[in-house]
């Protein structure tokens, strides 16, 4: 082995001037430029996002508050779902994806370079789309508005009728484009993880977080592309005049359910699933030991993919179905908790006996697995149709999904960002910040959260503008927005770190965490080329193999 | 940099992966059918449900003179491959010719469909359910089929000009299964606006 090369440095360029620096961003095909153009507008909108969450908070922090008018707290609900999902926890996976798959397997890019581009312009031209409806909802004329019709824009709220002005054409278009986009870019995951894996690499060999990006990039075909053609329809409807949820025409109102939730729910697990792959990578290396159950793991997340197509209806127990229909989601959607619930013994399994490190990305991965935990035991409880008839539509199921969201999604992904920030700038972060960072957002997510199941319990509905006192509502509500603050306190430590970081870190060399997989063999960051020549792999731990030649890994798989 | 290459490990002696462009290609497929699907399941899903007419039985005729046309083209698009796979240049361009001429063909078929629903049937995409989801399905296959004819058109313009070669016949049967899917959604088109929904 050679420790010297694993210990080389960057070239060093000289300093450009900032017209050729933004011309070399803005036309690259880098998959590892275009990864970070993913992550950092999906970081733009993860403020833009947070910032109406906490309008909304404010606005519910007391009864018969007046923060802002209920038209634009409408507004608020519907751009929070929608950015969020589509334009923080989507580009997030994707861009993590595209920066780490290529390397993960050897290869010197993605299969489709400027396909990569492309899908992440229209996803990026897909989110201006969305916000421009703020200025330009009602035309030019003057004020404009934001959709305001809920993230799952029901019909008929969506007809030409009963919303008026542009602003929910802002809302299809916008989800339209990006909607091209995630296809694409999932087509290029596809392409890029059967055709370019570097020798030796099979598909038994291959990272976890490979493999989930695998899984997630076939949800994303077989999932986006109803919507896509969802929105397709409504845009005729709006346009032209058709009338497929026209229900004054004979359209179907529920149609447009079905439709909405067979994207809906498999959206979840697209965005989960490569959470699944972060962790799967951080708790192995902090536990030094390898991955439990690795072929387990594997079928697992192939039998939650397969599951999640057929749940979606469990959105839909209040509309009514016959008791075939219920059945047939509540037992699903029990089914689906089997193979997560596998994973979870294996991450477990993983650390028993573990050397366990507590730095700041297996922190965060701690407290997914006890927040996952219980954000699937309320899905479980959801899953039954009669508990879901009480509660659907109640803040006990918005503290359930913001559980999965923000307690498993957007926790490993702040894992993901401490762990590869070594690998992606070339510097440390700030340990100490990091801890602080994790601390702060923790307590806040669990005041809030956890707090938020019990209004919901007491029957306060989703989506309300601002309620009565004396319903028992007044405390919890409090609480919750109390709760928001320490998440935004937690946040903007973070942003400061990984900025101060970037610049002032300590350097962190090529394989700070004493990690196995191949990305730790580039140096950080890696050139454009990633490897100067392609590595040959013989285990699914091929750094561990070169550093400990006498027991190597391909011995034993 | 990076150096994993030597190690004393048992190397597997043949490593082929499938080619990118045609995984790429099916990957696309897959999501083309699902988008697919959703047209045609709202389709069904509102055949005999307009509140208004005209009703399928009064308007539509079989276009089975199109339909042959359009899937015979997928017999002239593989003779094509094959053609340029022995690098018989000539019968290349003939069988890719007679694939765009059919494909043609087709369109021209459906846009008279459409002039005669229009303006003698008075049929149009807000008349009702049933000219919403015709148009919508009906039209998306004729949107694909017209990306279609572009890359056929395209490639016929590389041939004619010298640059399509036996080394290119990867790309080219990537292309043709792209034509091949378009046919097979014409298929499921047909059976259903044709022989279910009248």
């Amino acid at each position: 082995m050679s420790t010297e090369s694993i210990a080389l440095t960057a070239v060093h360029q000289p300093s450009r001037p900032f017209g050729v620096v933004l011309h070399s961003w803005v036309t690259t095909v880098d998959h590892k430029r275009l990864g970070i153009l993913y992550i950092l507008y999906a970081v733009l909108f993860l403020v833009i996002g947070g910032v109406e969450a906490t309008i909304m908070r404010i606005q519910l922090i007391v009864p018969h508050n007046h923060f802002v008018s209920p038209q634009f707290f409408n507004q608020m609900f519907t751009m929070h779902g929608t950015t969020m999902i589509f334009f923080v926890a989507m580009p997030m996976v994707f861009g993590f994806g595209n920066y780490l798959v290529p390397l993960m397997i050897g290869a010197r890019d993605m299969a489709f370079p400027r396909v990569n581009a492309w899908s992440f312009w229209l996803t990026a031209f897909g989110g201006f789309l969305l916000y421009f409806s703020f200025v330009g909802g009602y035309g030019l004329y003057g004020a404009g508005a934001a959709p305001d019709v809920g993230w799952f824009a029901y019909a008929p709220l969506t007809a030409k009728v009963f919303s008026l002005g542009h602003s929910t054409d802002f809302w299809t278009l916008g989800l339209l484009v990006a909607g091209f986009g995630s296809i694409g870019a999932a087509v290029n995951f596809v392409a890029t993880i059967f055709c370019l894996r570097c020798p030796g690499m099979t598909l038994g060999k291959m990272p976890l977080l490979v493999w989930l990006d695998l899984v997630m990039a076939v949800l994303v075909i077989l999932a986006v592309s109803p919507l896509t053609a969802a929105q397709v329809m409504l845009a005729l409807d709006r346009f032209l005049g058709a009338h497929f949820f026209d229900t004054q025409a004979g359209g179907s109102a529920v149609l447009w359910m079905h439709f909405f939730w067979i994207f809906g729910h498999p959206e979840v697990y697209v965005l989960v699933i490569p959470c699944f792959g972060f962790a799967s990578e951080i708790i192995p290396v902090f536990s030094r030991k390898p991955i439990f159950g690795y072929p387990i793991m594997v079928a697992a997340s192939v039998a939650i993919a397969f599951i999640s197509m057929s749940v979606w209806a469990h959105h839909m127990f209040t509309v009514g179905m016959n008791s075939y229909g219920n059945t047939f989601f509540a037992m699903t959607t029990m089914a689906i908790s089997v193979p997560t619930g596998i994973k979870i013994f294996n991450w477990l399994g993983t650390m028993w006996g573990g050397k366990l490190i507590f730095k700041t990305p297996m922190l965060f991965c701690i407290a997914f697995l006890f927040q996952f935990l219980i954000a699937g035991l309320t899905g479980i409880m959801l899953s039954a149709a009669p508990f879901n008839w009480q509660l659907s539509a109640s803040y006990f199921v918005v503290a359930h999904f913001h559980y999965v969201i923000v307690g498993a999604i957007l926790i490993t992904i702040f894992a993901a960002f401490y762990y590869w920030f070594p690998k992606m700038t070339g510097r440390f972060y700030n340990e100490t910040l990091g801890k602080v960072h994790f601390w702060l957002f923790v307590i806040g997510f669990h005041l809030t959260f956890d707090f938020m199941h019990i209004p919901g319990l007491l029957g306060m509905p989703r989506r309300i503008y601002t309620y009565e006192p004396g319903r028992g509502w007044e405390i919890w509500n409090l609480i919750v927005t109390i709760g928001v603050f320490f998440q935004i306190a937690g946040t903007l430590v973070f942003v400061g770190n990984l900025l101060y970081s970037m610049f002032k870190g300590r350097p962190a060399g090529n394989d700070p965490w004493d990690a196995w997989t191949l990305e730790w063999s580039a140096s950080s960051p890696p050139p454009e080329y990633n490897f100067a020549s392609i590595p040959i792999v013989n285990s699914r731990r091929p750094l561990w193999d070169i550093k400990h030649p006498e027991d190597p890994d391909w011995q034993y798989e | 940099m990076s150096t994993v290459a030597h190690t004393s490990a048992p190397i597997e002696t043949q490593w082929s992966l499938p080619y990118k462009g045609q995984v790429g290609m099916l990957a696309l497929i897959a999501a083309e059918s699902a988008i697919f699907t959703i047209f045609v399941v709202a389709y069904i899903f509102y055949i005999g449900k307009s509140l208004f007419g005209p009703t399928p039985r009064e308007v539509l005729e079989l276009p089975i003179f199109a339909s042959i046309c359009l899937l015979s083209s997928s017999l002239t698009i593989h003779a094509a491959g094959g053609a340029l796979r022995k690098a018989s240049l000539g019968a290349f361009r003939l069988w890719w010719f007679v694939t765009l001429a059919l494909g043609s063909i087709f369109l021209i078929a459906t846009g008279r469909e459409w002039y005669h629903l229009i303006y003698e049937k008075g049929l149009t995409i807000s008349t009702n359910l049933f000219g919403t989801t015709y148009y919508s399905l009906v039209g998306l296959h004729a949107f694909h089929v017209t990306v279609g004819l572009i890359g056929l058109f395209t490639i016929l313009l590389l041939a004619l000009f010298g640059k399509i070669h036996q080394e290119h016949s990867k790309n080219v049967d990537t292309f043709a299964m792209y034509w091949h899917f378009v046919d097979v959604v014409w298929i499921v088109v047909f059976t259903v606006v044709y022989i279910i929904g009248r």
